[in-house]
């Protein structure tokens, strides 16, 4: 498989971000939406501690359960009618879906949106395949018209303005009067459903996600706002769910449950506009819908994840809420992680699907704050998991010399506390000497790295142990 | 050996287990069997009146317009009077729903014509399976009597709701369905509606009306 990458990249790919003046911009809006939104929707929920806490326990159960919920689930699709396939790769995921887009002699393929088909590459696949794959919510419709990833894994296009969303409209959609106006939101989206209502109704193959798939019933089950979702799956002939295997709950009862933290956690809304139970294709009384309905289950590293440390990332359901919080996202935004997946959990999950040699940088970006653990709705130690990747990139040497160097350093000084004292001692009265005029130090040897971007706080003229003798904590 | 066969081998290698142990089967038949509730948020543990207040106040709150009225010829002149105040084209999209074919349309002027959507009916009319309070959320079933298009392409939804189908909670909505299509089954789509469509894709501004209805009007049967 070709991965689009440039998570090797990623700290050129910060630097240039933090430049970018329009992307700062755009930026802002994840910094004042989403946080406010859902600190409101969590507050209105008396039970959303303990309704997080049941996610939580959901989520442990089935990964603990795997392979018999996968089996329950695929024998009551089948009862329903509908076909089950197993992918263990994106090249077999992708050659699985392209086979059945060609058997029914499809031109166009609509989309969902849909995080596991970025990540198995779906639309090169179909493209390659001579057929036409159309996005149809609003910011991944966008963000292909502009030939870009994803920056975010709920609002995809969330690094453009909307004079940037206008400039492509008129690039793109030239049959257009040049004299309309589309300098508003309402204007772009009226445009957009416009344009993409035809779309909608000339397509052979309808592909979506699936935010859960229930064994108790064989349903799946997608999450969306707009209705796009919805004009994919039911109108054209075929309906192709593609889902990664940890996608499985028990039964409508845990849908239910995670759907209770789901919105609130990634828009802030109680519940999202259309939330969609899907369970086979048209039966014989309908009157519209697919004809055909199939499940294309995704492997692509999950079932190796499990039984290791990172196995707790499986819980995941890609809200969005860690990324929002995130202080290191907040500033580069999410194309800088170089893949599908940014913010703390690309950080996590992208070195367990990509190798921790393509994407070691990523669980580096990360200020360890603690934020996106407070948030997240299924309680996955983000911060934890990022700092075994750390010590897998260490272990395996992949670290930068000087960093290596550096931390042998320290921990020299560390192993010997009366060497420590006596040049921490010496240390921090010269530092605190020198910075004593304004506090802080805009330039010091070896630290550029730190000083260029902003200023190291000169310390109080004390250490810490000197400090904490005189409070009179206790020392060994 | 096939993917399907490969990807369980490999979780059950990854878990330590064979697949056939007594405990975990067990375990997994009497969660599917039982289904147990989780945690029930106190807020749509209400009824009556109670109840039908909360869904409106829920409904309004997602940009859904909500009335309500006491007899079955009511919906009728509710909903002429809906379509006259929005200016919109006296005509109705409706399904072959046996509470609706009762309807008597001949006192006004609404053109009303039967079957899915094709995506040229500007207002649609559909009565919903049941309703959620806690979020002011409706369910609708596939089927002729209220076919899934006509949930969406349709700029105006109207949907009708009989206060007896409404629900506190998602759970009791499941009850009702495992009532009706029957435990461990369901039809072939449940579309679980929480106001118009919107999108907040352009610089996180919500706006409504994205791809499904920019409208929703819902006309409570009471009992």
């Amino acid at each position: 498989m070709t991965i689009h990458t440039t998570s090797p990249a990623f700290k050129q790919n910060a630097h240039n971000a933090l430049a970018d003046k329009q992307l700062q911009q755009a930026l802002g809006n994840v910094r004042a939406g989403f946080i406010d939104k859902r600190t409101q929707a969590a507050e209105r929920l008396p039970e959303f501690e303990a309704l997080r806490d049941s996610a939580h326990d959901i989520k442990t159960h089935v990964l603990a359960h795997l392979d018999l919920y996968l089996e329950h689930y695929e024998t009551k699709v089948r009862e329903a009618g509908g076909h089950v396939h197993f992918a263990r790769t994106a090249e077999e995921a992708c050659a699985t879906i392209v086979e059945i887009c060609k058997a029914q002699g499809a031109r166009t393929v609509t989309k969902g949106k849909s995080m596991v088909s970025e990540e198995i590459g779906l639309n090169a696949a179909i493209e390659a395949a001579g057929m036409e794959a159309i996005e149809t919510d609003l910011g991944e419709y966008i963000i292909q018209l502009r030939g870009e990833a994803p920056s975010h894994i709920i609002a995809p296009a969330v690094h453009l303005t909307k004079e940037q969303v206008e400039q492509d409209f008129r690039r793109i959609h030239t049959h257009l009067s040049p004299d309309r106006d589309l300098t508003q939101a309402e204007s772009l989206l009226t445009e957009a459903r416009m344009v993409l209502r035809k779309r909608f109704l000339e397509a052979d193959v309808g592909v979506t996600g699936a935010n859960f798939l229930v064994a108790e019933t064989g349903t799946s089950i997608i999450v969306t706002n707009e209705g796009n979702g919805d004009l994919t799956q039911t109108l054209p002939r075929v309906h192709i769910v593609v889902a990664s295997i940890e996608k499985i709950v028990p039964t409508l009862e845990d849908a239910a449950q995670i759907l209770r933290v789901l919105g609130r956690s990634a828009t802030g809304q109680d519940m999202s506009v259309y939330t969609t139970l899907s369970t086979g294709p048209r039966r014989p009384e309908d009157v519209d819908g697919p004809q055909a309905y199939h499940v294309v289950l995704v492997d692509n590293g999950r079932s190796a994840m499990l039984g290791t440390e990172f196995e707790e990332m499986l819980r995941c359901i890609r809200c969005g809420a860690c990324m929002n919080h995130c202080p290191v996202y907040h500033a580069v935004g999410g194309h800088a992680y170089g893949w599908v997946y940014p913010g703390p959990m690309g950080a996590v999950l992208s070195p367990s699907l990509l190798g921790v040699d393509k994407a070691g940088h990523l669980p580096n970006a990360s200020t360890f704050c603690g934020r996106c653990e407070s948030v997240c709705p299924v309680r996955i130690p983000l911060p934890k998991l990022m700092r075994h990747w750390r010590e897998r990139e260490y272990e395996r040497h992949l670290a930068p010399a000087v960093y290596r160097y550096g931390l042998s350093f320290w921990a020299f000084f560390a192993r010997r506390p009366w060497l420590y004292k006596f040049a921490t001692g010496l240390a921090m009265p010269a530092l605190g000497f020198l910075g004593r005029k304004t506090g802080r130090f805009a330039r010091l040897p070896l630290a550029s790295g730190w000083t260029d971007h902003r200023d190291m706080p000169a310390p109080q003229g004390k250490t810490f142990q000197a400090q904490w003798r005189e409070r009179g904590g206790k020392t060994r | 050996m096939s993917a399907r066969e490969d990807i369980l081998s490999n979780i059950r290698r990854s878990l330590g287990v064979n697949g056939r142990e007594a405990p975990r089967v067990s375990a997994v038949q009497e969660r599917l069997r039982s289904a147990p509730r989780g945690v029930m948020p106190a807020r749509g543990q209400v009824s009556g009146a109670e109840r039908v207040a909360l869904f409106r106040a829920e409904a309004e709150r997602v940009a859904a317009s909500v009335a309500e009225v006491a007899q079955p010829q009511d919906i009728v002149s509710e909903a002429a009077r809906y379509l006259r105040e929005h200016n919109l084209p006296a005509t109705l999209r409706m399904g072959a729903d046996a509470r609706l074919a009762e309807l008597d349309w001949s006192d006004t002027a609404i053109e009303v014509t039967h079957g899915p959507s094709a995506g040229d009916d500007l207002n649609g009319l559909s009565h919903a399976f049941g309703a959620i309070a806690e979020t002011g959320t409706l369910a609708m079933t596939s089927g002729p009597g209220n076919p899934t298009t006509l949930n969406f392409l349709p700029d105006n939804h109207i949907v009708v709701l009989r206060e007896a189908d409404l629900v506190g909670d998602a759970e009791s909505l499941w009850d009702r369905l495992r009532a009706a299509y029957g435990k461990a089954a369901a039809p072939r789509t449940v579309n679980l509606i929480t106001g118009p469509s919107r999108s907040g894709d352009i610089e996180q501004q919500i706006v409504l009306g994205a791809h499904g209805p920019r409208r929703l009007h819902i006309i409570i049967l009471r009992d």
